[in-house]
């Protein structure tokens, strides 16, 4: 048999090792006396370990502190962001054509009908919607007396804007007295105007109880209701806003230029589907809808915009950390020179003496971690308080940051421990200490 | 291992000798034979310079020689490795320096609990065993203070327990009154005795004619070369 052969010689080999390794002590460190001598090493001096720490802890703090308020700050944005933008979709013809003028138009005419307001409020999800222009009056002032008054100027140029009686929902407006006109003056293009608050100013229009009057140019207009405000389309709440109708037949207003729509909230993509196809059924290509930025392109953007910068400053407070403890760690081996030297000579190897240098600095950094991280979730509840924000957190960051500090001291902890490692116990012995 | 005619040999030196590198090299130590035996009390003395500095760390396994033998309970020291030779200083061998070497942030126990941290074992006894050793050398009153709080000659005994925890086969001494002034340097040398009594195997070096006296036997270092001290020339 070939096979018993190898084993005893093997065996042999073993038993001799083995009579060597009981003969001769070989030299231990538990890692429970690891822990207790690093505890120890670290305990005896507090302030001196939490100074050494201070740069790593605002390290963390700040990395700790940068990623939640980001987070915090991104959902603040986003929940802001659901309440107005979220809810409003805006359908206009293509803008691509704006070099062939005659050809815009003519597109203009075509692709969104005067009754665009009508046809999207069938569509579920639709709260209100209406359409705007702009009317050309050329240059037709506006004036609320029919006097030229020589001492005082009585005339103003304001903006005209052409609406459907639906555009008063969607830009959730609010009133300040009288009423918007409705559906049959848009029909029958009666001459009323509700103001804007600005025009109404100028115009000293202060009440409608008494059925005033303005004029642009020479039409007149009776003014129904003031705005009090908008929370969408500011620009009406300087002007002078007419129905549609009569646009068209006053100032030969040829087609809108565009659909506001005040969706419900989750609804804004599935109306930016089906709002083209039900104003122009034909081609609706031909119409160019404007969606609110999705939540998720919001969040991502503005954490990455405040993460770069601030990771940058974390990351730079981190290393001077990293610097901090290896100087310190560094002037302390230095220190305890004699300390490194009866170690040897109770028995640790050199690999004992480094193990126990990276071992402090290891729970130093790990230390400054816990503290940083506590520092810095702090910093993100106190700012939100003070905001009136919802303080969010990644669940793992505070898992992860004192794992970094950790890392942080052992890679400080490298040079020094290799250091004391190289120490003559000989000349260390000498060092008197 | 014992000898039938006597007490077994602790330390054998076979032509050991001790070279420093450089341009020219120092020859610190001169080709030595030494024996040490179980229960020996041995001043090794010379002025400084001489060499003896050099032959403790060999003989306390902090050097190696660049040539020769040394064998310590008849291990062959040439053959280990460093872990070995660190288990061998830490269990074998019991170290006293002239500046005692005590951790200033630890208690009297916990220095002397220190002893054992590099050695194979139980923890359960350690302390059980640290109290022991500084009963041994009189201080079993003091166990809580800190070194700070101690005078000169009981910082010195703690380093003395410290170095007699675990039993080991040779205490070595450097200097170990050297920052004493006499009146405790006679309690240290007393404690010497006293251990001596009990059989231990001490290995003292000195340049102080007090402390040499004490030992048993003296060797005389100069310039790398070891002479014995014939027993009635008192005069080093």
């Amino acid at each position: 048999m070939p096979e018993p052969y190898v084993p005893p010689a093997s065996g042999v080999e073993l038993a001799e090792t083995e009579s060597i390794a009981s003969a001769v002590p070989r030299s231990h460190l538990s890692f429970r006396d690891l822990l207790s001598e690093a505890t120890v090493a670290l305990t005896a001096r507090p302030a001196r370990t939490l100074l050494t720490a201070l740069g790593t802890i605002l390290g963390v703090a700040a990395l700790v502190a940068t990623l939640g308020l980001a987070k915090t700050a991104g959902n603040q944005i986003v929940s802001r962001f659901d309440e107005l933008e979220a809810t409003s979709v805006i359908v206009r013809p293509p803008q691509d054509r704006g070099q062939d003028p005659r050809g815009q138009n003519q597109q203009q005419v075509s692709s969104i009908p005067w009754d665009a307001g009508d046809r999207l409020q069938r569509l579920n999800g639709v709260v209100a919607a209406g359409t705007k222009s702009d009317v050309s009056v050329g240059n037709a002032l506006a004036r609320s007396v029919p006097l030229i008054d020589p001492l005082g100027q009585s005339e103003f140029q304001i903006p005209v804007i052409a609406v459907s009686p639906g555009l008063f929902g969607a830009v959730r407006t609010e009133l300040a007295t009288g009423r918007v006109f409705d559906d049959g003056h848009n029909q029958r293009g009666d001459n009323v105007a509700v103001l804007g608050p600005g025009a109404a100013r100028r115009l000293n229009v202060t009440r409608v109880d008494n059925s005033p009057a303005i004029f642009i140019g020479d039409t007149t207009l009776a003014v129904v209701g003031i705005i009090e405000d908008v929370a969408r389309e500011p620009e009406l709440l300087n002007a002078i806003i007419i129905p549609d109708g009569f646009a068209r037949q006053r100032f030969a207003l040829e087609a809108p230029a565009e659909v506001q729509v005040e969706v419900q909230i989750g609804a804004a993509e599935l109306i930016g589907g089906q709002a083209a196809v039900a104003l122009s059924p034909n081609d609706p290509t031909q119409l160019r809808v404007s969606l609110p930025p999705s939540p998720r392109q919001v969040r991502s953007s503005v954490e990455s915009d405040v993460n770069a910068l601030f990771l940058v400053l974390g990351g730079v407070s981190l290393l001077v950390g990293a610097i901090g403890i290896a100087n310190v760690t560094l002037v302390s081996v230095l220190e305890r020179t004699g300390e490194i030297g009866l170690r040897r000579a109770l028995g640790a190897t050199r690999r004992h003496v480094a193990a126990q240098f990276l071992f402090e600095s290891a729970a130093l950094g790990a230390l400054a971690g816990l503290l940083g991280t506590s520092l810095g979730i702090l910093t993100v509840v106190a700012v939100s308080a003070n905001r009136e924000w919802t303080p969010v957190l990644d669940a793992w960051l505070p898992f992860v940051a004192p794992v970094i500090g950790a890392a942080i001291g052992l890679l400080a902890g490298t040079y020094p421990a290799w250091k004391a490692s190289a120490t003559e116990p000989i000349a260390a012995l000498r060092a008197t200490g | 291992m014992a000898n039938a005619a006597g007490p077994a040999p602790v330390v054998e030196l076979e032509r050991v000798a001790r070279v420093f590198p450089g341009t020219p090299p120092v020859e610190a130590l001169k080709a030595t034979d030494l024996v040490i035996h179980e229960g020996d009390y041995i001043a090794i003395v010379g002025p400084s310079g001489s060499g003896k500095s050099t032959l403790l760390h060999i003989l306390g396994l902090l050097d190696q020689p660049s040539a020769g033998i040394y064998r310590i309970d008849g291990i062959d020291t040439q053959e280990l490795g460093e872990r070995e030779r660190a288990g061998v200083r830490s269990a074998r061998i019991g170290f006293v320096f002239q500046s005692f070497h005590l951790l200033n942030h630890r208690s009297t126990i916990e220095n002397v609990m220190l002893a054992e941290i590099y050695r194979p074992g139980s923890r359960a006894k350690r302390r059980d065993r640290a109290i022991e050793a500084l009963e041994q050398v009189g201080l079993g009153h003091r166990l809580t203070s800190f070194p700070t709080t101690l005078s000169g000659g009981e910082r010195q005994r703690v380093a003395v327990a410290r170095a007699l925890v675990g039993e080991p086969s040779l205490l070595l001494a450097d200097e170990p009154t050297g920052n004493l002034d006499s009146g405790t340097s006679a309690q240290i040398l007393d404690l010497f005795d006293d251990l001596h009594a009990e059989g231990l195997t001490l290995a003292v070096i000195t340049h102080d004619g007090d402390v040499s006296a004490r030992a048993k036997r003296q060797v005389r270092i100069r310039d790398g070369v070891v002479t014995p001290v014939t027993a009635g020339a008192e005069h080093a």
